[in-house]
């Protein structure tokens, strides 16, 4: 074996090397919280609230405050994403703007994708102070709402970008205004990406823990307004976490197990849905 | 074929398929050495698949499935356990469009130099010279040797891509419709190269213009819906083709 | 035809107004950060912050020094321990892998980068804390109690993995089949091809990756929290515990409320976490806009 190949095959083996560190990470976590998380999982766990003993030893009821609250913040943040990233990601269209603002528009989306989740939960935070309010599912839904918005607006506005020149003519040269092209035909055609955008932006706002620890607080009830604080299964599983009893760690593996399943769960209807709209689509 | 030449590529019953799509279909084919033969047919009959066959380029494409034997100088380069980047050195490529490798206009003619040969910083300058000098590059380009090779026409950058090929000293330089992407001008100094390399090397030339090929080519194979119609010395075949789509391609009725 | 035409004014301006608003947010960020972060300014100086080393709220002492050397130590290892891990992957799954691995691999590195940072701090609990100080640390003759440096570090380098990993595979697979041609037909190796061609076609995109990885990495707060160790000193070594500026503001926010000194402070760590990441993010897309615009992607 000759010196170039011999630096070829030992960077191959590097590069496998490098492979078989990431996935294995992966399925160590998956393992991890099956494995740990698996035991403590019941009917109980899904289905009652958890008490004060819940955090100090075995028993003590479930988490369905969390999961009731992880729902309560993340599907209305997601649909108040929706509803402001579509009017962007529209509004984003060369029929509408100037090229370069346009560009401005989604450099500082870019932008705000990449800024840490804390940051969010510590703006909205202040807000809330400022208002002389206290942690509530309103402030974990507005906080959980801006960390969506770049997400869900960039995917749209990239499939929304594919949709093809032609499809819009045709829709002009029918009649139709700069405004109904832009809300009737232009989603249709869109609609895959758009989908994927929306459930990839739930995956997130359901999964951030840092957002919501000050803004939506922390409690074993359900909350009955909008006003009242609320547990959800990232903030569940930092509390549970930091005990030290490997019974309370166990509560906090399931927990992450049933946040698992909801995040997979959302990841395959993604690619499923939007393979299935995708026949709808003039290539 | 005239007696005289050798037998630089052949191809026995050479079937390739992308997706189980049938691209080649038992290809059958001899190309003489030191001689420009020049592959014609409508697009999408497989030219491109072919020539690319040849040093072994198709694999690294997805789903491709190559069968058959190709022989170079009598060597199957289908066998396994192969060395296939001597067999690619051996084979200088000319693609459609140039393609700079993004580095300067010298390390572009340099860089297959200093991958094979334990040359000297002098040995691999003056080979860059050489080769610039073959190629009509060098008075254009002597004195921005260290600019990026981007910067250059593409007429220009097509014959850098050339020299590159050639400084490796390969037999065979193998042209996937090198003037397609060029100005009528520039498209003429590479056929004028073309054919003072034939001298040296064998050349393969991929071409959808008739009428390059009757000016340049030494040896005509005409494929048609991945098969091969007609093979045949020029003269011969562009004057007496024998079957009747080589004669309907030859009046233009399909193309 | 008046209908119309009022829902289509009314509609276009309230897509202008919404549009305007998001555009502003990172605006109303920055000045409501920096305008908390005012009220420590007037007591403390700002070399003081960030470079006196002690961190005691109660006594009226604000000093970043240890913290700011926590950051840049978790952050700084983290990519030391992932670009080339990450940078590796992606060539094994551009330019390597059979279809068929690489169609199975692409959705796992997705799946990787949708597990949600709580999930990571936990396993990095169970496990990563367990092996550091049973495993690794003994191997250098350190006692540790797991939570530290290194383990925070190690738990964001996985975190970054599919970060880096898919942007970099992204951007050799913009780079037309024809380079990798135009290499191999001189002769040259696969390897030497990725090593002389590919880095150097993709270098900016694989800087801007490595860029954005570092903006998430530097930014991560919970799986940081759970496992740093939270202790305000300068680490001594890489299995000190220590503390980062994001987890600063998890392991403090209960009690910053007690003055309003220490809540400026909290608000100046956030606004300097914000600007880092911003500058960073802002630097990364940049180039990685350049590195597109190159290949016409």
């Amino acid at each position: 074996m000759n010196k170039r190949t011999l630096e070829e095959n030992i960077f191959k083996i590097l590069m496998m090397i490098s492979i078989s560190l990431v996935v294995g990470s992966l399925i160590i976590i998956v393992a991890l919280v099956i494995i740990n998380g698996a035991p403590a999982l019941s009917l109980d766990l899904l289905t009652q609230t958890s008490s004060g003993e819940f955090y100090l030893g075995a028993g003590g009821g479930g988490i369905l405050n969390a999961i009731v609250g992880s729902l309560l913040l993340a599907l209305p943040a997601t649909g108040l994403a929706c509803l402001i990233g579509i009017a962007i990601a529209l509004y984003l269209q060369k029929d509408f703007i100037h090229s370069w603002l346009a560009g401005f528009i989604r450099f500082s989306l870019d932008i705000l994708w990449g800024i840490p989740s804390i940051i969010y939960g510590v703006f909205c935070f202040l807000i809330m102070i400022y208002l002389g309010m206290s942690a509530s599912v309103m402030f974990g839904i507005i906080a959980l709402t801006l960390l969506e918005i770049p997400i869900i607006t960039r995917y749209m506005d990239e499939s929304i970008k594919l949709v093809p020149i032609g499809l819009k003519e045709g829709a002009y040269s029918l009649g139709s205004t700069k405004f109904e092209t832009a809300v009737k035909v232009v989603p249709r055609q869109a609609l895959p990406g758009i989908l994927a955008g929306i459930l990839l932006g739930l995956g997130r706002g359901i999964g951030d823990a840092a957002s919501i620890l000050f803004t939506a607080g922390f409690t074993n009830r359900i909350p009955s307004s909008i006003y009242d604080s609320t547990a959800a299964l990232p903030t569940m599983i930092f509390q549970l976490s930091t005990s030290s009893l490997p019974v309370v760690r166990q509560k906090a593996s399931a927990t992450a197990l049933v946040l698992l399943i909801i995040v997979f769960t959302i990841s395959i209807l993604s690619r499923t849905l939007s393979k299935r709209y995708m026949k709808h689509v003039i290539k | 074929m005239s007696t005289e030449s050798r037998i630089q590529i052949e191809t026995k019953n050479l079937n390739v398929s992308f997706h189980d799509h049938v691209v080649l279909q038992n290809i059958d084919i001899k190309i003489p050495a030191k001689k420009l033969t020049a592959i014609i047919g409508p697009s999408g009959c497989g030219k491109t698949t072919l020539l690319k066959s040849f040093n072994r380029l198709l694999e690294i494409q997805d789903d491709v499935k190559i069968a058959g034997q190709i022989l170079v100088d009598g060597k199957n380069i289908l066998r396994p356990h192969l060395d296939v980047p001597d067999i690619r050195k051996k084979m200088g490529l000319l693609s459609q469009k140039p393609y700079p490798l993004p580095m300067s206009i010298r390390d572009n003619v340099a860089y297959g130099l200093r991958i094979h040969s334990n040359k000297n910083k002098d040995e691999i300058e003056k080979t860059v010279e050489h080769c610039l000098q073959e190629v009509g590059l060098w008075n254009e380009v002597k004195g921005r040797l260290h600019d990026p090779a981007s910067q250059l026409s593409v007429g220009q950058q097509q014959r850098l891509c050339l020299a590159r090929a050639i400084a490796v000293e390969p037999e065979v330089v193998l042209c996937d419709e090198p003037t397609s992407a060029l100005d009528p001008l520039a498209a003429q100094q590479i056929e004028k190269l073309l054919l003072k390399l034939k001298k040296d090397y064998t050349v393969v030339l991929v071409t959808h213009t008739l009428r390059q090929a009757k000016r340049v080519a030494d040896y005509v194979i005409f494929l048609y819906f991945g098969m091969v119609i007609e093979q045949g010395p020029a003269d011969i075949f562009f004057n007496n083709p024998k079957n009747p789509e080589t004669k309907a391609y030859l009046s233009g009725e399909i193309s | 035809m008046n209908r119309r035409k009022l829902r289509d004014f009314l509609g276009t301006k309230l897509m202008l107004v919404v549009t305007v608003a998001v555009s502003l947010l990172f605006f109303s960020i920055f000045f409501l950060l920096l305008f908390k972060s005012l009220l420590i300014f007037e007591q403390h100086s700002l070399t003081e912050i960030l470079f006196s080393s002690s961190w005691n709220p109660g006594f009226n002492q604000f000093g970043l020094y240890p913290i700011i050397v926590g950051t840049i130590l978790v952050t700084g290892i983290a990519l030391i321990i992932a670009v080339p891990i990450s940078i590796l992957s992606a060539v094994y799954i551009a330019e390597y892998a059979p279809k068929k691995v690489r169609k199975v691999i692409r959705p796992f590195i997705d799946v990787l980068a949708g597990v949600p940072s709580v999930v990571y701090g936990l396993c990095a609990l169970l496990f990563l804390v367990p092996f550091v100080k049973d495993v690794v640390a003994p191997w250098f003759g350190i006692e540790t109690t797991g939570y530290c440096i290194l383990t925070a570090s190690i738990t964001l380098a996985i975190m970054v993995f599919p970060i880096i990993i898919s942007l970099c595979v992204e951007s050799f697979h913009a780079i037309p089949l024809s380079l990798r041609e135009a290499s191999l037909s001189v002769g040259a190796t696969k390897w030497e091809t990725v090593k002389k061609v590919i880095f150097r076609a993709s270098a900016p995109s694989v800087i801007s990756a490595v860029f954005l990885g570092f903006g998430r990495a530097f930014g991560e707060t919970i799986a940081v929290n759970m496992v740093v160790g939270g202790i305000t000193r300068t680490p001594s070594t890489l299995f000190s515990p220590g503390q980062t500026l994001a987890s600063l503001i998890v392991s403090a926010y209960s009690d910053m409320m007690s003055s309003p000194l220490y809540e400026s402070a909290l608000m100046m760590v956030a606004l300097i976490l914000f600007i880092v990441v911003l500058l960073f993010n802002i630097f990364g897309i940049f180039v990685l806009r350049r590195a597109n615009k190159r290949w016409n992607v």
